[in-house]
């Protein structure tokens, strides 16, 4: 017989496919019985036509394409015989699905079976309705079905009911047709027709708001009653499975008694006893035992409370919780995290059960875990439960590091209660996992630091521990460099040692070590070894002896590919050059980082422009690729590095205007999507707004630094922006004054809005003359720009010349100094600006 | 409660039964089984029966060289559809009389034929075991009944 005409059994076609030993044969076979299928489809051979079906469906299984096939289905769905309905049906829902339209072609022949004398027939087509169709074909047939639910066989009742749980899902607004017949289904003794009856019920509940009125009104007695029965009845081997008498309709129940009675006082006060009944009742050794208990607790969890039924469900959950069943655990977990919203303290008695099962062998279990402990942490726990996190850390696998490591930093910047246990956590997180910590865990922790000062020590000291140890942790090296650098005279000298520090030793040399190392090793990425470079520079100020050492390395990075490094390495070498007047001035101790503002930044609820107590340090990136991080930008601004290029006299301005600014500007632009249209240059131009910019793209241009006698000090040749104050907020300490350098065409303010003002002779002397120039903007009348025009009265060359301003808080009055080089002689000029206009 | 789909797969990765009660398109389809697969294949033998897959949960079951895996909603109870595997085994069990992979094989049909009688929908048809095998049966005898008719003299003169 040839194996490969229509008249081979199935059971031959599968054992010739089994057969096959490769990939390749298998296909060839499958082939050729295609082909004989396909050739009997065209011939219309209707003796065959059930076993070819059979065999087209076992093919479809194996992965291959049966779209020749599908019309048999319908074929054979026409056909007379039960035999041949029951195989097309079948093929109909294996080979199609609700979104192919062959399927509307079989409407008509459904509309017949639903209407056939004989109920397996009937049974047929219902179930095919039931899986697969589509809405037109729910929408043409619902009818049908709602008669159906009525019908004398129970069989077909239940299948009914099921079918047109799909219909009201495909067309919720037939919903209302089948609230009447299901009410009458809810009175049924039939086990499958309740079962159905209630799952229709509660979708029909879910769907309709009328419905779920109608069936709280008239059916939760009786519901509550049905579940009385089910649970006393006595023992019916047809519905027995592990001693419980069919879980599978109490489990209904429950759940639909759960929807009636969710914010229902009545309703819930009706099944108080039931409920209570099934807590305390049911046997809790067997699988199904512990499915019904836990439907029974998610309804307590979920209609309105009465005291004594919350503490039975969450007593249950403490045992589920200690049970050995994996599942039983897992589930437990999971109704805790909502019964934490019920009864918090409850649920925080099993926290050391729930702490074993953040260690559990099984990934499931020691996620959700891990969830429900973040969500009981609070003041009174926080410390020991970190303590057992971040022991837990240490032993953790690899793919559970990252989300371990990113709640335990958050439950501890959320509540810690010191800054030192919070500094002491984070460095134990840091060495730990540090790789896979996110840049805003980090930059907190240098937020916090910053705020700490009486901890400056300390944390430069630990940081100094912890670099030797894990130096192998990027953010570790990031942030111990960062210290290093700002507090590496606290480390050297040891001030401001806690009484429960070990003694330390560390000379200038070992700390530029450290970030020797860092800035060497092939392992560090572009923004650790720019942030070294800063360090480096703050440490060629703070340790003088070091640094010939330091300009040495730093002058390893002048050749280096990577722009950023290039950059700041030849600008901070030509600082510790020929700058060291400004040298300590530019690095000088930073102020302290506004943690609210952080915050709030990070919250994404400020808005770009953001003044603290620092400065409004502008940036002018220079092309590299920006991180992310919103705060980094300010991190790398901590050396305040000036880009004064070493140009000279009056035309270093153009240069800045001139050149880079504007295919710079364009990049700033980019970088601040909060501003909403402005003009992209003038997003420069105004205060602040430059702090949303991100940090390792900074070739930092602004300088401020912060001294206690209240003045500040603006490189002019910074300053593009051109704000009097920084923002709508409170000014810092000192106001910042920009000025703007007119020499550049367009990045001047728009002197045409707002009211207008005289200008000012702002200073004159037989050299130099400095014209300021009004204007503010109409929209906010609370910030005035200021242009500059400065005037060389001479006919000689004016070089390095540097504009300093300050202003005090309480007046409206500047003090300015102007220093410049003239035949390479130093002139030194200063005065006082006190008549600014009143209604400024 | 929503099943989503119902798959049988060998220790092989060698799909034996596939039954989907939501849309998925036959690409869907591949790449779920795919996925799946790698997944619970890929489990201990002690780990609990439930993962977190895409959003939803799949509950599954090993018998001998078998995984049984159904997809439910997050909110579902997943101690019940392990029940209701159990429940579709035995049923299936009793049928073939001590299943085994071969007969889910040679007798896919039958398989689905069992499995649509107890879920439509994605839904519990019936808790009765003694119930859905007396449906069964009836059918297979109506099968029967026609198939003999076929083959009665009688019958081959009329046609």
């Amino acid at each position: 017989m040839n194996p490969f005409s229509s008249e081979t059994r199935l059971r031959d076609m599968i054992r010739a496919i089994r057969a096959c030993k490769t990939a390749a044969e298998e296909r060839a076979v499958v082939r050729k019985e295609c082909a004989s299928i396909r050739a009997a489809v065209s011939d219309n051979d209707n003796d065959y036509r059930h076993r070819n079906l059979a065999k087209l469906m076992f093919i479809h299984m194996l992965g291959y394409p049966t779209h020749f096939g599908q019309m048999e289905c319908l074929k054979l769905i026409a056909a007379p015989g039960f035999p041949e309905k029951r195989i097309g049906y079948l093929g109909l829902m294996l080979l199609l699905d609700e979104r192919q339209e062959v399927l509307m072609l079989v409407t008509n022949s459904l509309k017949q079976d639903l209407n056939h004398t004989n109920q397996y027939i009937v049974g047929l087509a219902l179930c095919a309705l039931g899986n697969i169709s589509s809405a037109e074909m729910a929408r043409d047939l619902a009818p049908e079905v709602e008669r159906l639910l009525q019908f004398r066989d129970p069989n077909v009742r239940k299948k009914a009911a099921l079918c047109s749980i799909r219909i009201i899902k495909k067309v919720p607004d037939l919903a209302e047709n089948f609230v009447n017949p299901v009410a009458s289904l809810l009175k049924e003794k039939h086990h499958g027709v309740l079962l159905t009856a209630i799952q229709l019920c509660a979708d029909l509940c879910t769907v309709s708001e009328e419905a779920l009125e109608y069936f709280r009104k008239k059916c939760t007695e009786g519901l509550v009653k049905v579940l009385k029965d089910a649970v006393n009845s006595p023992y019916a081997p047809e519905y027995d499975i592990s001693g419980i008498s069919d879980p599978f309709l109490q489990i209904r129940l429950l759940r639909i008694l759960r929807i009636l009675g969710h914010g229902d006082a009545d309703a819930s006060d009706l099944m108080n006893d039931i409920l209570a009944q099934v807590a305390t009742k049911t046997e809790s050794n067997k699988n199904a035992g512990n499915a019904i208990l836990y439907e029974c607790v998610e309804t307590i969890m979920s209609i309105e409370d009465s005291g004594g039924l919350r503490v039975l469900a969450i007593n249950i959950l403490g045992r589920f919780l200690s049970n050995r069943d994996n599942n039983i655990r897992y589930v437990a977990l999971n109704m805790l995290m909502k019964a934490i919203s019920v009864d918090g303290q409850a649920v925080q008695r099993h926290r050391a059960t729930i702490l074993e099962c953040v260690k559990d062998s099984d990934a499931s279990i020691r996620k959700r875990a891990l969830e429900l402990v973040y969500l009981l942490v609070n003041e009174t726990n926080v410390k020991p439960l970190t303590k057992e996190l971040i022991d837990y850390l240490e032993v953790s696998d690899q793919d559970f590091k990252g989300d371990l490591t990113a709640k335990i930093c958050s439950i501890v910047e959320k509540l810690s209660p010191e800054k030192i246990w919070y500094i002491d956590q984070m460095l134990k997180v840091l060495c730990e996992a540090g790789n896979y910590v996110k840049d805003e865990v980090w930059h907190g922790l240098i937020v916090v630091i910053t705020n700490a000062s009486n901890l400056h020590g300390y944390t430069v000291r630990s940081l100094y521990r912890a670099i030797q140890t894990s130096g192998d942790q990027e953010a570790v090296v990031r942030v111990a460099v960062w210290c290093i650098g700002e507090y590496g005279d606290l480390l050297v000298n040891n001030i401001g040692v806690l009484e429960l520090e070990e003694p330390i030793t560390v000379t200038e040399n070992d700390a530029v070590d450290v970030i020797e190392v860092a800035i060497k090793r092939h392992t560090s990425d572009l923004t650790t070894r720019a942030m070294c470079l800063t360090a480096l520079l703050k440490l060629s100020s703070r340790f003088p002896s070091c640094s010939q050492r330091i300009k040495d390395i730093v002058n390893q990075s002048k050749g280096s590919l990577l722009l950023e490094l290039q950059q700041r390495s030849i600008e901070f070498d030509s600082i510790i050059e020929k700058h060291q007047n400004l040298r300590s001035a530019l690095v000088e101790r930073m102020p302290v980082l506004d943690e609210a503002t952080y915050s709030g930044r990070r919250a994404g609820s400020l808005p770009a422009a953001v003044s603290t107590s620092q400065g409004n340090p502008l940036q002018i990136p220079n092309g590299v690729h920006k991180t992310a991080a919103p705060l980094l930008d300010l991190l790398d601004l901590s050396a305040d590095d000036p880009a004064p290029q070493s140009s000279s006299g009056p035309n270093f301005l153009q240069d800045l205007l001139g050149g880079d600014i504007l295919s710079s500007v364009s990049q700033s632009g980019t970088t601040q999507p909060q501003k909403s249209g402005a003009d992209v240059l003038l997003d420069l131009l105004s205060t602040g707004s430059s702090l949303a910019q991100n940090g390792s793209s900074t070739a930092d241009i602004l300088s401020i630094s912060q001294d206690n006698k209240n003045k500040t000090s603006v490189n002019a040749l910074d300053s593009l922006s051109s704000s009097m104050a920084n923002s709508a907020q409170s000014l810092p300490a000192s106001s910042i004054m920009d000025l703007l350098d007119g020499f550049g065409p367009s990045p001047t303010v728009p002197n045409d809005n707002g009211p207008a003002y005289p200008p000012l002779v702002a200073f004159e002397s037989s050299s130099l003359s400095l014209v300021f120039n009004f204007s503010k903007q109409p929209g906010s009348p609370h910030i005035t720009q200021i242009e500059a025009n400065f005037t060389n009265k001479s006919s000689d060359i004016y070089t390095d010349f540097i504009f300093q301003a300050a202003v005090p808080k309480k007046s409206l009055v500047m003090r300015i100094r102007i220093s410049y080089k003239l035949n390479n002689k130093d002139m030194l000029e200063e005065g006082q600006i006190s008549n600014f206009p009143r209604d400024l | 409660m929503k099943i989503h789909f119902v798959v049988t797969i060998s220790r092989q990765g060698k799909v034996r039964l596939t039954k989907w009660y939501s849309p998925y398109s036959h690409k869907e389809r591949s790449k779920v089984i795919q996925e799946l697969s790698r997944v619970i294949l890929t489990r201990g033998p002690n780990l609990c029966n439930i993962v977190e897959w895409r959003g939803f949960k799949v509950v599954y079951r090993r018998y001998a060289g078998l995984y049984f895996c159904m997809c439910v909603n997050q909110e579902d109870n997943e101690l019940e559809i392990l029940e209701i595997i159990q429940y579709f085994v035995e049923t299936l069990n009793r049928y073939f009389g001590s299943v085994c992979e071969l007969d889910l094989i040679f007798h896919f049909h039958q398989t689905y034929y069992i499995l649509d009688e107890i879920l439509i929908a994605g839904e519990l048809q019936e808790s009765s075991k003694t119930t859905v095998h007396r449906l069964i049966d009836a059918q297979d005898s109506l099968v029967e009944a026609a198939k003999e008719k076929e083959n009665t003299v009688s019958y081959i003169i009329a046609q």
